[in-house]
């Protein structure tokens, strides 16, 4: 979480375009694959390379996910959209136009709930959208290796994309990434989008702008390009609003321009101005038909919906009783929110217990590991094992966290790591029992102390006793026997 | 090797003169083979074409795919816009010169699924820009009927081909009478079906929503069979119409008795040559003597039409021709200097100066600004033409006029005058805007040069487009007359 505060007595006005590479296995206007990685060029077609003769037919796939978004985000689901042509030359764009929706996007208005800070700080937020759209995402100029030259790979021309233009509804960079966030966590619950930001597949663009407080017109915006990462889209936002109010404090002027966001230097750099902006002449393309959606069309794409993030936070909370953070972390990504499921799967198990230790060790590790939840090298199922032998009393929590390292470190089981390690905790009476005896004997000046109304030597008897134990003691089976022996009965 | 080797009846002559019915009937009665055909058509290309020109590249006959399709063993030349894989695909343009078709086109697959024989590819406007074949970076096309004049355009090549008997179809593309016009010119029978009846699956785009590919052939009767075998729907192709294809031979012999013929009174106007005027009002006649009847309709917005297409069709082009960058195939530059260098040079050495006055004109109509004064109020325009269509096919089954105001015209006679030479289609580009089936049918002379008859149907009545040129056919002979030409003994 950053502690940056916009300057005082400035406002920023935020909106965002995101572009979600869809999820269809083939293009959207041509049958090659769309996976990532591949050999260049090996994945672009007669089509795709935009051979003279060549026409577009549009993957029906890509409406349906389209449309799944729209409904998750409650917004209208245009019964006709339509294609048209944006007009360009740049050597990665085969055709020399982009197909997209200008005039009739597919998706109108919705909306998402955004949560900023936390416990009494938790503020909502509704942030509107203004359209999505389907369009074709280009292919890839390659600058390195080609001896001053430029090499096109073409593979990704043709992927399909949504662009999800949100309104300048956000006023700080905090709300602008969590909105990302939560665009990105709808997305990948629909399984519309795989959401990796590193290949491209969730692409921010941020519109900055800034005005006096108490201002109801708006300033001229700066929209940033090549944001690959939230923290950066954090930072970039951050230094924008920083650059604006300083040009406007020392008497400058914003000029409406596109800038790239470089992490390096973690600043944006002028890319062109409005003046030198592309006109794109757009016309409706005519090689597509119009997309034209029935209500028995979107009805059954509506019930193919899963449960969204919100829902499912809600849900958390009312059947598990975890609190409102707790359910809002679990469920900011799919991945964690099935990773938590399927550890609570187990008969018997407790989701608040499941839900400190995903949101506690599983977080940690991942983070020093730099791993996404998906890839954990604890997976849920050993958790459960792990969870399940906490809760019959086999491990105490810090005997759990111990088995939890070796099982990141080294797998096999749960059971085999407390065999080996001898990590089993004592919970028989008896053998509590025997020990605490032995303490009380050795220590007759504290017990007299204690007894005489020391209360705080209870403290020094557990770790008397845990020692005794080398920590392998039931706490609760300590506290027990200590305070009847003590306390007399 | 010449046609005279080939036993047949009738000599050279009825051998070239013969439908495509004829063909295969030899074929079937083993009186020649497919590779006899293929070798006598393409030993009359050899002895006649470099007089003409008509062909861009010429392509080794191969054995025919099918042996029992309708077209089995039947030579015929693609329009170069038609992409045939391994085959030269020009376009007619300094652009795609060397550029040879990786993939086959819909339209040539079907061919060639039906047994046609592919002996070349036909000279053409560059990009199907033009009205004359002047526009060609292969050179002019001579008419056969008259060398000095133009064959018409932009499928001068096919039209040429056909009227010269160098093959006995051709395919052609016609955007805004780019069939029908040198159909009308040379003396042939062409069609340009309704918009979405053919895919244009690798038929290299000018303006999509108008391109239409068809046939043109010595007869309606032939024009039915090539076209029952390249119509349908194609999944590649979304604008292509998913309804069946009548068996359109099936119906040329109905009666058209009682057939309503519409006359656009407004075509007869004095940007109707009389003499063409006299010639069409003929052919009406004719119609009239085999029981038609006719109709005065109003079809007021030619002119309308021809300024609405010379906006839309140049803005489609202007966005379909952006490919043709230098980057991926076609013409490059020498040495470019920069990106900036190596599109501006390879676009401007490599398109002609139609092409690039479309590019500009289209580029223009579609800038902030301006697209509302022009590409918005040409497609209201547009619709306007279509609407008077609807309204006059309420009074008739069929609209007959002229194809073109005057007969073909001498070489360079328009090159200084776009504007006049946009007047060639005056009559023509109303049909593409509506997107109607439209033919052009053999109707006579005028100072030599012929005259064409343009029939035009409700959306998808191509069957029966076809039914009233066959039915004129039986009465004249206009599309039997044959050009006399160098290099040709067999007709002297």
């Amino acid at each position: 979480m950053s502690d940056y505060v916009i300057p005082s007595g400035w406002e920023a006005v935020i909106g965002l375009e995101i572009h979600a590479q869809l999820a269809t296995r083939s293009k959207i206007f041509s049958g090659a694959s769309t996976a990532f990685g591949a050999e260049p060029n090996a994945q672009a077609c007669a089509v795709d390379l935009g051979l003279p003769g060549v026409l577009p037919v549009l993957n029906e796939g890509a409406v349906r996910m389209a449309s799944l978004f729209g409904l998750a985000i409650d917004a209208e689901i245009s019964r006709v959209s339509s294609f048209d042509r944006k007009n360009y030359f740049y050597p990665d764009l085969p055709k020399g136009y982009q197909t997209t929706q200008l005039a009739r996007p597919i998706v109108v208005g919705g909306q998402v709930t955004i949560t900023t800070g936390e416990g009494k700080q938790a503020r909502e937020h509704t942030i509107n959208v203004t359209r999505a759209h389907l369009e074709e995402d280009a292919g890839k100029s390659l600058h390195e290796d080609f001896h001053g030259m430029t090499g096109i790979d073409l593979n990704r021309a043709g992927t399909p994309l949504i662009e999800i233009v949100s309104e300048p509804d956000m006023r700080t960079p905090e709300q602008a990434v969590a909105y990302a966030r939560k665009i990105h966590a709808i997305v990948q619950y629909l399984g519309i989008c795989d959401g990796n930001m590193q290949e491209g597949s969730f692409r921010v663009d941020a519109n900055v702008s800034v005005r006096p407080e108490g201002e109801t017109a708006f300033g001229t915006r700066a929209e940033i390009k090549n944001v690959n990462s939230f923290r950066f889209l954090q930072r970039a936002i951050e230094f924008e609003i920083e650059r604006q109010v300083d040009l406007l404090e020392t008497g400058g002027e914003v000029v409406q321009c596109t800038r790239l966001y470089d992490p390096d230097r973690d600043e944006t750099r002028l890319m062109r101005t409005k003046e030198d902006a592309d006109d794109y002449r757009y016309f409706p393309c005519p090689d597509l038909l119009p997309v034209v959606l029935d209500e028995a069309t979107i009805k059954s794409w509506r019930a193919q919906l899963p449960e969204l993030p919100d829902a499912k936070a809600g849900r958390y909370q009312s059947e598990y009783g975890l609190s409102a953070y707790d359910a809002g972390v679990l469920t900011a990504s799919r991945a964690t929110a099935e990773y938590f499921e399927a550890v609570i799967a187990r008969d018997g198990a407790d989701p608040k217990l499941a839900a400190n230790w995903v949101m506690g060790e599983v977080a940690a590790l991942l983070n020093r590991l730099e791993l996404e939840i998906g890839d954990c090298p604890v997976p849920a199922d050993k958790l459960a094992d792990l969870l399940e032998r906490i809760g019959d009393g086999t491990l105490s929590n810090k005997l759990g966290r111990e088995v939890f390292e070796a099982l990141a470190e080294e797998g096999g089981s749960v059971d085999a790591i407390i065999e080996a390690r001898g990590l089993k905790q004592i919970s028989d009476t008896g053998a509590i029992e025997a020990m605490v005896d032995e303490v009380i004997a050795a220590n007759p000046g504290q017990v007299e102390a204690y007894r005489g109304g020391k209360d705080k030597l209870f403290g020094f008897f557990v770790g008397q006793v845990m020692k005794a134990a080398k920590g392998k003691a039931n706490p609760q089976a300590v506290n027990e026997v200590l305070k009847r022996r003590l306390d007399g009965d | 090797m010449s046609t005279s080797d080939i036993p047949h009846r009738g000599g050279d002559a009825a051998l070239i003169n013969a439908s495509i019915a004829e063909l295969r009937a030899g074929l079937a009665a083993g009186e020649y083979t497919a590779n006899d055909l293929s070798a006598a058509f393409a030993a009359r290309i050899e002895t006649i074409d470099p007089s003409l020109n008509s062909l861009v590249s010429r392509v080794e006959p191969v054995e025919p795919a099918s042996e029992t399709g309708r077209l089995a063993g039947i030579p015929y030349v693609h329009k170069d816009i038609f992409c045939a894989k391994g085959t030269r695909t020009t376009c007619g343009s300094r652009m795609l010169a060397d550029w040879v078709a990786p993939y086959d086109s819909t339209v040539h697959e079907r061919l060639t699924r039906s047994g046609a024989v592919l002996l070349g590819k036909a000279n053409m406007d560059e990009f199907a820009m033009g009205s004359s074949n002047e526009n060609s970076h292969f050179g002019a096309v001579a008419n056969p009927w008259d060398t000095n004049a133009v064959p018409g355009g932009s499928s001068g090549g096919s039209a040429a081909a056909v009227a010269a008997r160098l093959v006995p179809f051709a395919t052609g593309t016609d955007t805004g009478g780019s069939i029908r016009q040198p159909a009308a010119f040379c003396g042939v029978t062409g069609i340009k079906p309704t918009y979405g009846r053919v895919s244009r699956y690798g038929m290299i785009a000018y303006a999509s929503s108008f391109d239409q590919g068809g046939v043109i052939a010595k007869s309606a009767e032939d024009c039915a069979t090539v076209l029952g075998e390249m119509a349908g729907f194609d999944e590649r192709d979304s604008t292509s119409a998913d309804r069946e294809v009548p068996d359109y031979a099936a119906t040329l012999n109905d009666s058209i008795a009682g057939l309503r013929v519409g006359i656009p009174r407004q075509w007869f106007s004095e940007a109707l040559d009389p003499a063409v005027g006299d010639a069409v009002t003929a052919a009406i006649d004719e119609l009239r003597a085999a029981g038609a009847e006719t109709v005065e309709i109003d079809l007021p917005d030619a002119d309308i039409a021809l300024a609405a297409y010379y906006l839309l069709a140049p803005a489609e082009a202007s966005s379909n021709l952006s490919r043709f960058d230098g980057v991926r195939f076609g013409y490059r530059c020498e040495d470019p200097k920069d990106l900036q260098d190596l599109y501006e040079r390879s676009r401007s050495e490599g398109f002609g100066a139609e092409v690039k006055r479309r590019i500009l004109v289209g580029t223009y109509a579609l800038s902030a600004g301006y697209y509302d004064a022009f590409y918005r109020r040409a497609q209201k325009a547009r619709r306007l033409v279509t609407d008077h269509f609807q309204r006059a096919f309420e009074q008739c089954d069929v609209i007959a006029g002229p194809v073109t105001p005057t007969p073909a015209f001498d070489r360079g006679a328009h090159s200084d005058d776009p504007a006049k030479m946009y007047l060639e289609d005056i009559f023509t580009i109303p049909v593409n805007l509506a997107g109607l089936p439209g033919m052009s049918v053999p109707a006579g002379f005028v100072a030599g040069r012929p005259v064409g008859l343009q029939l035009i149907g409700r959306h998808f009545d191509e069957a029966r487009l076809l039914n009233v040129a066959h039915q004129y056919q039986q009465r004249v002979d206009w599309h039997t007359r044959m050009p006399s030409l160098g290099g040709d003994s067999s007709n002297h």
